[in-house]
């Protein structure tokens, strides 16, 4: 796999091998934060999208700078909402907690939440239009934190393992497909949310320029040491060139590349060290008496609930720490992309393709889903070139301006799905347990 | 008069479209539905199945409009529908061959089933998009009219007009004709019934002497006739791209689940639930209580429980409430 990568640096360049390499690590993230779900518990969640989009909304929260002006003309009524979905919530609880089932209770706690959202509506109404009015070409919000954009990554898996649990404790009681139905459907409603609350995160207007946690590009190629760097790392190439001012001319370009390089390899670096913090973590937990008890519960439910263990607990603490890995991938995918834009969260691309790497590498063996995680969005990157290649080769007899060429050319972008779905159907009906099939020894 | 004004405007505005968008919905459930009771699995590649049936629809009608073939006022897509249908069904046909089967055969269990459509869903997207490409796409025509807004104001003299498509009318009466005879064909005929009977319990319908290949081909055979109609009434309705049609797999889930699953008269009902209570939730009432309320009542904001952007949402709400609350549905499907 890193041979392949290593090829497009060499062929195409090494820019875009790089990046494809950072985004074949963020992917490996989600797909790992997938098999702890699926592999290790069978359970099956189609929610990804959600807590990445949530992730990526921490990243949003915890850097950019508060909007002071906004917080003043509507912060109030904000924080007077979140007051009172609090005590709703509480309300709700004591309600379930002293009364007995009944019609009677139903119909009060919907009662009660019926009246909260539109109380809720009121109270928040003047404060988001008085928020959204604050200079809206470019705030328009109420702003973050104004913190370091690497905290976000901790503060994202809190906040999809938020999620998590509350959707855990609604859904996870039903059965495997429904499930997946379920959290699709409210990480839809998530993404309707971020899309539209324009006073949390500006919604489609998408925020931009966020803070980096790597040295800018600009500023780089302006710094004495990186100069040198370049140089030293060229300097058979420089000394070949004789004159002075085409030496310098050179030496600019390749300072230039040079600095986008060296920004990607900052990511890479930092990137490298969250999946090999989380492949340590996952595979101890795998072979814990912990993972143990979680292949027991996947692959016997009743038998190990006659054991004495906890299924239900145990689901929902494997679903808050699958989703809060998936909710660091969507901070780290954020952080590196520097903007967040609500709209790209798609459920082809953040779920479905996800859980073809899953499926691919192979569930139950975190290395499967580092594989899964590199070949597929290797193959989703490179996909349009290669397509465009058979293309070429199929057509070949054909003249340049052939309609049918020129129709296949034009939709080469398409074949990228092709490609994903056959190989998904390939593996699943000829290596159903995936390319690296779980693997447990028992020492 | 004003009362007659305020019926008339929730007659426009909410009434026909929710009807129409939920007769749409529900041919789409209802193709959940047979799919789930009969083949059960959740097929995660029906909207894009009924994108395909659409798409085939669009080209034979450009080829009937190329050599001059048209219905008069009635659109030309209908004349290209039963073609489209028959060759939807060999599509449906061949996918069950080579990619369903052989789960079903190894008695696989749901979920993995449910990752294979997920394949087939990819690829038939991905062949969707390369043939006909992801823009929106418009292939109505005929008369597009019934009632124009204007003549109806003038022909009744009130203040608001009722305009109703001939679209929306063509939806609503082909799905009620063909649920009909669904229903018709599920009850009545001895086919339906043992279809209904291997959904039921199939160890027991296969001891009775029900053939399950049988069976399984005249469910793809009407999940065809389902996709193709369901796709191309929301076509001609709106309009067509790939995009939406992957999309509205998530309201005909809910509606499918909110009617119970695997109960396709649920289904059916469930549409029109979803389809309704998106429009009733997101629409404006200020002009109705203009019209009911005395002018000192009148209301200042726009009187919208959500915002139109919430339309999902709300219907993806009410399904989580009915699985929370009668995880069988409203209309007693299978159990979870």
């Amino acid at each position: 796999m890193m041979g392949l990568i290593i090829l497009v640096g060499i062929f195409q360049s090494w820019n875009v091998a790089l990046s494809i390499f950072n985004m074949c690590l963020i992917s490996a993230v989600m797909t790992m934060g997938a098999n702890v779900q699926w592999g290790y518990a069978g359970l099956i969640n189609f929610g990804l999208m959600g807590y990445a989009a949530l992730g990526g909304l921490a990243a949003v929260l915890i850097s950019v700078d508060p909007v002071q002006e906004a917080w003043r003309a509507g912060g109030f009524d904000i924080l007077m909402c979140l007051w009172l979905i609090i005590v709703m919530m509480l309300a709700i609880r004591f309600i379930l907690k002293n009364f007995a089932k009944s019609n009677f209770r139903t119909y009060g706690i919907a009662a009660i939440i019926i009246a909260g959202i539109i109380i809720i509506r009121v109270t928040a109404e003047p404060g988001i239009e008085a928020i959204e009015a604050v200079n809206p070409a470019t705030t328009g919000f109420l702003g973050g934190f104004g913190l370091p954009i690497i905290f976000s990554w901790i503060v994202g898996a809190f906040f999809a393992a938020g999620l998590a649990f509350v959707v855990g404790k609604v859904a996870l009681g039903l059965r495997a497909d429904y499930l997946a139905i379920a959290t699709l459907l409210i990480s839809e409603i998530v993404i309707a949310i971020i899309k539209h609350e324009d006073w949390l995160a500006r919604g489609v207007k998408n925020v931009i320029g966020l803070d980096r946690p790597v040295p800018y590009e600009v500023n780089l190629q302006a710094t004495e040491w990186f100069i040198n760097l370049v140089a030293k790392f060229n300097s058979s190439k420089l000394e070949l060139i004789s004159n002075v001012a085409d030496k310098q001319a050179a030496l600019n370009q390749l300072v230039i590349e040079g600095s986008s390089v060296f920004v990607k390899l900052c990511y890479s670096g930092l990137f490298l060290v969250v999946v090999i913090a989380l492949l340590i973590v996952t595979q101890k937990a795998l072979y814990s008496p912990w993972g143990r008890m979680m292949r027991a519960i996947r692959d016997n439910e009743e038998a190990a609930n006659a054991m004495g263990k906890n299924v239900v607990k145990q689901h929902l603490l494997i679903f808050i720490l699958g989703s809060a890995i998936v909710g660091i991938a969507g901070a780290m995918l954020v952080t590196q992309d520097g903007l967040f834009t609500p709209g790209s969260y798609r459920p082809m691309r953040y779920t479905f393709l996800i859980w073809v790497m899953v499926i691919v590498g192979g569930s139950g063996n975190n290395f499967g889903a580092i594989l899964g995680g590199f070949a597929v969005w290797f193959l989703w990157i490179e996909a349009a070139p290669i397509a465009l290649f058979l293309i070429n080769l199929f057509t070949a007899g054909m003249a340049d301006t052939h309609a049918l060429k020129v129709h296949l050319i034009e939709s080469v972008p398409y074949f990228r799905y092709l490609m994903m779905g056959l190989g998904l159907l390939l593996i699943m009906r000829y290596r159903p347990k995936g390319i690296l099939p779980e693997k447990i020894e028992i020492k | 008069m004003d009362l007659l004004n305020a019926i008339i405007l929730l007659l426009n505005y909410i009434f026909v479209p929710a009807l129409t968008y939920g007769s749409q919905l529900a041919l789409g459930a209802i193709f959940v539905t047979l799919i789930y009771g009969i083949l059960r699995f959740a097929n995660f590649a029906t909207g894009d199945m009924m994108a395909f049936g659409t798409m085939v629809t669009i080209l034979i009608t450009w080829y009937f409009q190329s050599i001059g073939i048209s219905l008069g006022v009635l659109p030309t897509a209908l004349l290209a529908i039963p073609f489209a249908i028959i060759f939807m069904i060999g599509y449906m046909l061949f996918v069950d061959k080579f990619v369903f089967r052989y789960y079903r055969v190894n008695k696989s269990p749901p979920v993995q089933l449910a990752m294979v459509s997920i394949g087939v869903m990819f690829v038939t997207q991905a062949v969707v998009r390369i043939i006909i490409g992801p823009s929106d796409r418009r292939f109505f025509d005929g008369e597009k009219f019934i009632i124009k807004a204007g003549e109806f104001k003038e022909m009744t003299g009130l203040n608001e007009g009722l305009a109703i498509k001939s679209s929306q009318v063509i939806t609503i009466f082909v799905t009620l004709i063909l649920v009909s005879i669904l229903f018709w064909f599920l009850n009545k005929t001895k086919t339906g019934k043992s279809m209904r009977a291997y959904s039921d319990n199939e160890d027991l319908a296969l001891l009775s002497g029900i053939d399950p290949k049988r069976v399984v081909m005249i469910t793809w055979i009407i999940a065809g006739i389902l996709a193709t109609i369901g796709g191309a009434m929301y076509g001609l309705d709106k309009s067509f791209k790939p995009f939406t049609y992957f999309n509205n797999m998530l309201p005909i889930f809910a509606a499918a689940i909110v009617g119970g699953i695997g109960n396709p008269f649920g289904a059916f009902l469930g549409g029109y639930v979803i389809a309704f209570s998106e429009i009733f939730i997101t629409y404006a009432y200020k002009k109705f209580f203009m019209y009911i309320l005395p002018e000192s009542m009148e209301p200042e904001s726009l009187v919208q429980l959500l915002s139109t952007d919430y339309k999902f949402a709300v219907s993806f709400s009410i399904l989580v409430i009915v699985l929370l609350y009668r995880p069988n549905g409203i209309f007693k499907g299978k159990v979870l």
